[in-house]
């Protein structure tokens, strides 16, 4: 393989939910890009956009939300002879019509998702195997004997013990680690080029958190998947990811090699997100930063950088008049803040 | 699962008591009895008679007079042990033998008219649901409250004007004269439907709007959860999601929902046998309240709602069965 | 709200605690329900109806039971304007082989008809004595059968208003005990749990698991038999409300179980507001717009029940006049096919109870805030 290669890039996207009340514009362009086998990680406060984007990218956003502008353009590989070189076909999911047949046959094969809460998202009434089953029925020419032995083979994989008989449980009998398993399981089936994880952990407690990362790292470096996963969590970005997008009310501020950010973070709201975690050796008593200021709600963004009220740099006349544009760094980093438009 | 079951096997055992007792009591009520309105109709009716020895010979022969506990405690044991429910005093026979074809066809009815109405339910609460405020959304929630509001003797009246005013068709009985003896046959029972049908349709029209609503607001609730979206993520096309997912899930609070539809149901069959002259339960119950036959219409009340018990656990097992989450409690 | 007075108001967090305006749950609840059209205009239907119900004496041209052999069966005349409104007089022949009256409407007979016309006299609200009708026949010894006449030549229409007082209290009035009924043993269940809240339950399980018509019928049958009108009208009632507890007292249980977990309710508590004031407050105001909705959607059953056991003849029986006893006349196809009007009441019934269901319904989508 010559070179990285790119999966997928996003640009300029926004999606906005109609209501009575007003619109939403959840997110409110998004920008970055991500090599195959990469791992991106997603992250900002609650409620910026971070759930939207990552339904967008597989056109789960349900009506009154819809993408209005920009491309996701997915890097897909043709399915070559084996051992022939692959070929790509570059497709803008942006473009396709929620429910079509074209992103139907790339979701759950191509583009897989874990979800944050494996009780709600998996049904009550059917099976784990069921439902982990289906996945691969639906786009693999496989007979219901084989897929059932490939379902029992990737629980085991995943870490269920006894996955013979785990297959015929129903969620609510399986503790809340082995249902996200059973969901990761459920993701992989079709060995996908990109899982995209939406708080995969945030439901779980600490140390199931730490197993169910340490999996997901051990997956990904098995089958070679991209992965995008989304949280509030850096610290959790920094320990799993290689690159990492910052959002904030719907923008994607900055977008950065995970070393690169964490020494180097340009974004006024970067920097202070980095301020806000604990380091170690820093003393207990030692005051976390917390970010002035509360998120606005979604309905009234504020004019100009969405961060202006909160930002200590902020520059009046400039800051909350005119929207800062997006800036590419040397390095490739990009930036959305106006103390680095002129460089 | 056994205990769930065992639950609600002993829920009915009490429950029959307390109906049975119940009914027992509302029987005993009213001043007087069947022999007095006996007496009092032929007295009316001019007979010569010596009343009061005519009310002593009555009152004896069934019973009548002795305590209320002690005729209770006969009544119930005669159920329990013998299967004899007591003297029709109108009709000269005891009670269990004239009884059992009207609930056998009452019941025949019944489960038609819900067959129907979920026949009819079925689809327009999920296209409902589905399409939700599209016109036919509110089309179809407009009719449902009309069928919630519309009881079904009151359509029974209407249609059955209509049909003899512009058609010249009365419908009335379960059988034509020349069926009702006839062993069962293909023809017997295509008979039986032309007599009934329109009472099995005004039944189970009646009882429709309801589980409309109910399996809209299931379905709608369901469509919202974060299992639908998961399945969508696989890939499966909307259509697959929806019948697979969320309307699986609908259809507990469905079959649940038998527990009010048969009640419903038992109740409208019964008005709706008198408005039609059809010889069900209820036309029976009708007449016996009102000449006091008290062992038959008390043996009526205990058996429809008793039925109707069985019916609903029935559901209950139904429910069971679909929904692992009862299953394995 | 703009967005600078949000970060006005957040800015000034640290050191005042702004104020925040909070619309009272009635309010909330009334915006709601303004958006549902249909329960709206359902609404000024009942108040209507009510109304029609209070102003009886006055709305009626005539008694309801006053007979009139030479009208038996007399269909209705249509109302008519030639600068004043009348209606057309009757001939009748007598079909010798029906052996009844037919009528023709007779188009060169013009009835007068006048607005507070003189007629039987009454008393406004059983003080004020009057005799003034809304309307009628100026001449009252002339006919008028808007809606026709009845086997024994009573105005249907005056029946059928003075039947609307009868059902239509008797669902609010028979509610009322539903609802003391329910709020004792749903309160109760609600408040003390354990074995008492089992008990309740099975019990309300048991009442409605059981078809209710057949009770119904034996209790009405087993009451109603040899007690007066006004006797029978309070049976129906407390048989009515006898078995429509449940649902009320399952509403009061729900509402207060949910109620005291709820966060503004914690959060009161929290904020060190006494008990009663949390209460009176917090609780009721949001208890109260649920338990109306319940309680708007019981009357429609118990109007239903009443007309179906005064249909049957277990219920209210003449010389009350119910729309249930109204419709016992319409019990078999032959009387309908001779005076199909006698199917008016029907009407009366499904409008009422048409508008009571709406109404209820848009009412509950109000009082419940996580509505669809
Ligand atoms: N279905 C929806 N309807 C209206 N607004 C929505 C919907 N889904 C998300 N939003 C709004 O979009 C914004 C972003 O939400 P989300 O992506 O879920 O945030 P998060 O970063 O926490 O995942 C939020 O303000 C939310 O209110
Ligand atoms: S654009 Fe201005 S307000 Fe926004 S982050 Fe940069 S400096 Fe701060
Ligand atoms: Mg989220």
């Amino acid at each position: 393989m010559e070179g990285p290669e790119l999966l997928l890039e996003v640009k300029g996207l926004k999606t906005y939910f109609f209501l009575d009340e007003g619109t939403v514009k959840a997110v409110e362009g998004a920008d970055f890009s991500l090599l195959r086998g990469g791992t991106l990680g997603i992250v900002g406060e609650s409620g910026c956009g971070k759930t939207v984007t990552a339904y967008s990218i597989t056109q789960l956003i349900e009506s009154p939300g819809r993408i209005v502008e920009g491309q996701i353009l997915f890097h897909r590989r043709l399915n070559g002879v084996e051992g022939s070189p692959a070929t790509t076909e570059v497709v803008d999911l942006a473009k396709l019509r929620p429910g079509s047949r074209s992103i139907c046959e790339i979701r759950g094969s191509e583009i897989a998702m874990v979800f944050q809460e494996p009780m709600t998202a998996l049904s009550p009434v059917h099976t784990i195997g069921d439902q982990i089953m289906e996945v691969i029925l639906l786009h693999r020419k496989v007979s219901k004997k084989e897929a059932r032995e490939q379902t029992v083979e990737m629980l085991r994989h995943v870490g269920i013990p006894k996955s013979e008989t785990r297959l015929d449980t129903y969620p609510f009998q399986l503790s809340g680690g082995m249902r996200q398993r059973a969901m990761i399981a459920m993701a992989l089936m079709c060995r996908p080029s990109l899982l995209i994880a939406d708080e995969p952990t945030t439901a779980l407690d600490v140390t199931m958190q730490a197993q169910i990362l340490e999996l997901m790292k051990q997956l990904q470096r098995e089958m070679g998947m991209a992965v995008i996963l989304i949280t509030h969590n850096l610290g959790v970005v920094a320990e799993v990811c290689e690159q990492v997008a910052v959002m904030y009310l719907g923008e994607v501020v900055e977008w950065a090699d995970v070393e690169a950010l964490f020494a180097d973070p340009l974004h006024p709201y970067t920097q202070a997100l980095l301020r806000s975690i604990p380091k170690l050796g820093q003393s207990k008593k030692g005051r976390l930063d917390p970010i002035k200021g509360m998120v606005p709600d979604p309905y009234n963004r504020p004019g100009g950088c969405p961060f202006h009220p909160r930002c200590a740099q902020m520059i009046a006349g400039r800051c909350d008049q005119e929207r800062p544009p997006l800036v590419r760094r040397p390095d490739g980093r990009t930036v959305r803040c106006v103390l680095y438009a002129d460089s | 699962m056994l205990q769930f079951i065992l639950r609600r096997l002993l829920f009915i055992i009490p429950t029959f008591f307390v109906i049975s007792f119940v009914t027992f009591i509302v029987i005993q009520l009213p001043p007087s009895d069947y022999a007095q309105t006996y007496v009092s109709g032929l007295l009316a009716q001019g007979d010569n008679i010596d009343a009061q020895a005519t009310l002593k010979n009555l009152r004896d022969l069934y019973g009548i007079g002795e305590p209320a506990y002690v005729q209770y405690g006969k009544w119930m044991w005669g159920i329990l042990t013998r299967g004899d429910f007591g003297m029709a005093f109108e009709y000269q026979q005891p009670v269990s033998f004239i009884i059992w074809e009207r609930i056998e066809f009452t019941i025949v009815i019944t489960l038609a008219s819900l067959l129907v109405s979920w026949l009819i339910a079925f689809p327009v609460g999920i296209y409902s649901a589905v399409r939700q405020y599209s016109l036919g959304d509110y089309l179809s929630t407009f009719l449902a409250f009309i069928g919630i509001s519309v009881p079904s003797f009151l359509m029974a009246l209407v249609i059955m004007y209509i049909l003899f005013k512009y058609f010249n068709i009365t419908l009335g009985g379960l059988f034509s004269s020349q069926m009702e003896k006839a062993p069962w046959s293909l023809a017997k029972v295509v008979d039986f439907l032309q007599h009934t049908w329109l009472a099995i349709l005004i039944l189970g029209v009646s009882s429709t709007g309801g589980l409309i609503r109910t399996l809209r607001a299931n379905l709608l609730d369901e469509m919202h959860k974060p299992y639908v979206i998961t399945a969508r993520a696989k890939g499966l096309p909307e259509w697959k999601v929806v019948i697979k997912y969320p309307l699986r899930l609908a259809l507990n609070p469905f079959i649940s929902g038998v527990g009010f539809t048969l009640p419903l149901l038992v109740n409208g069959s019964i008005i709706i046998s008198v408005v039609m002259s059809l010889p069900l339960v209820g036309v029976m119950l009708l007449r016996s309240l009102q000449s006091q036959d008290m062992y038959l219409a008390g043996s009526l009340i205990l058996i429809t709602s008793l039925l109707t018990i069985i019916g609903v656990f029935l559901s209950d097992m139904l429910l069971a069965w679909v929904d692992p989450r009862i299953r394995y409690q | 709200m703009n967005t600078a007075g949000i970060i006005h108001q957040t800015a000034a967090r640290t050191d005042t605690e702004a104020p925040i305006f909070v619309a009272p749950e009635w309010k909330l609840v009334w915006w709601k329900f303004r958006k549902h059209k249909v329960a709206l205009i359902s609404g000024i239907i009942i108040v209507f109806i009510y109304l029609v119900a209070a102003l009886v004496e006055f709305l009626a041209p005539f008694s309801p039971t006053a007979t009139n052999s030479k009208y038996l069966y007399a269909p209705p005349q249509p109302l008519q304007f030639d600068g004043g409104l009348f209606v057309s007089g009757y001939t009748s022949t007598v079909d010798k082989a029906a052996l009844r009256r037919i009528f023709v409407v007779d188009p060169t007979q013009k009835i007068q008809v006048g607005f507070f016309v003189k007629g039987i006299p009454y008393k406004w609200f059983g003080v004020l004595p009057s005799d003034r009708h809304l309307f009628g026949p100026v001449d009252p010894t002339q006919p008028m059968y808007l809606l026709g006449a009845d086997r024994l030549g009573r105005d249907l229409l005056s029946r059928l208003i003075y039947g609307t007082r009868i059902s239509m209290s008797i669902g609010l009035i028979g509610v009322f005990f539903s609802l003391l009924l329910g709020i004792v043993l749903g309160g109760i269940s609600g408040f003390y749990g354990g074995m008492v809240d089992t008990l309740i339950q099975r019990t309300i399980e048991l009442v409605r698991s059981i078809p209710q018509i057949p009770l119904w019928m034996g209790l009405s049958a087993a009451l109603t038999f040899s007690i007066s009108p006004v006797q029978t009208y309070f049976a129906i009632t407390v048989i009515l409300s006898l078995l429509a507890w449940p649902d009320l007292a399952r509403a009061v249980r729900g509402r207060f179980l949910s109620l005291r977990t709820e966060d503004f309710v914690m959060a009161a508590r929290l904020d060190g507001a006494s008990q009663w004031r949390i209460i009176f407050r917090h609780m009721l105001p949001a208890f109260y717009s649920h338990i109306i909705a319940t309680l708007t959607l019981t009357i429609p059953s118990m109007i239903l029940a009443e007309t179906a056991l005064s249909f049957l003849g277990l219920g209210l029986r003449e010389p009350v006049v119910s729309w249930g006893v109204l419709l016992q006349d319409a019990q078999d196809i032959r009387s309908i096919a001779t005076a199909p009007w006698l199917l008016i009441p029907t009407l009366a019934v499904v409008i009422a109870v048409l508008a009571l269901n709406f109404f209820g319904d848009g009412l509950r989508d109000a009082a419940d805030p996580y509505a669809r």
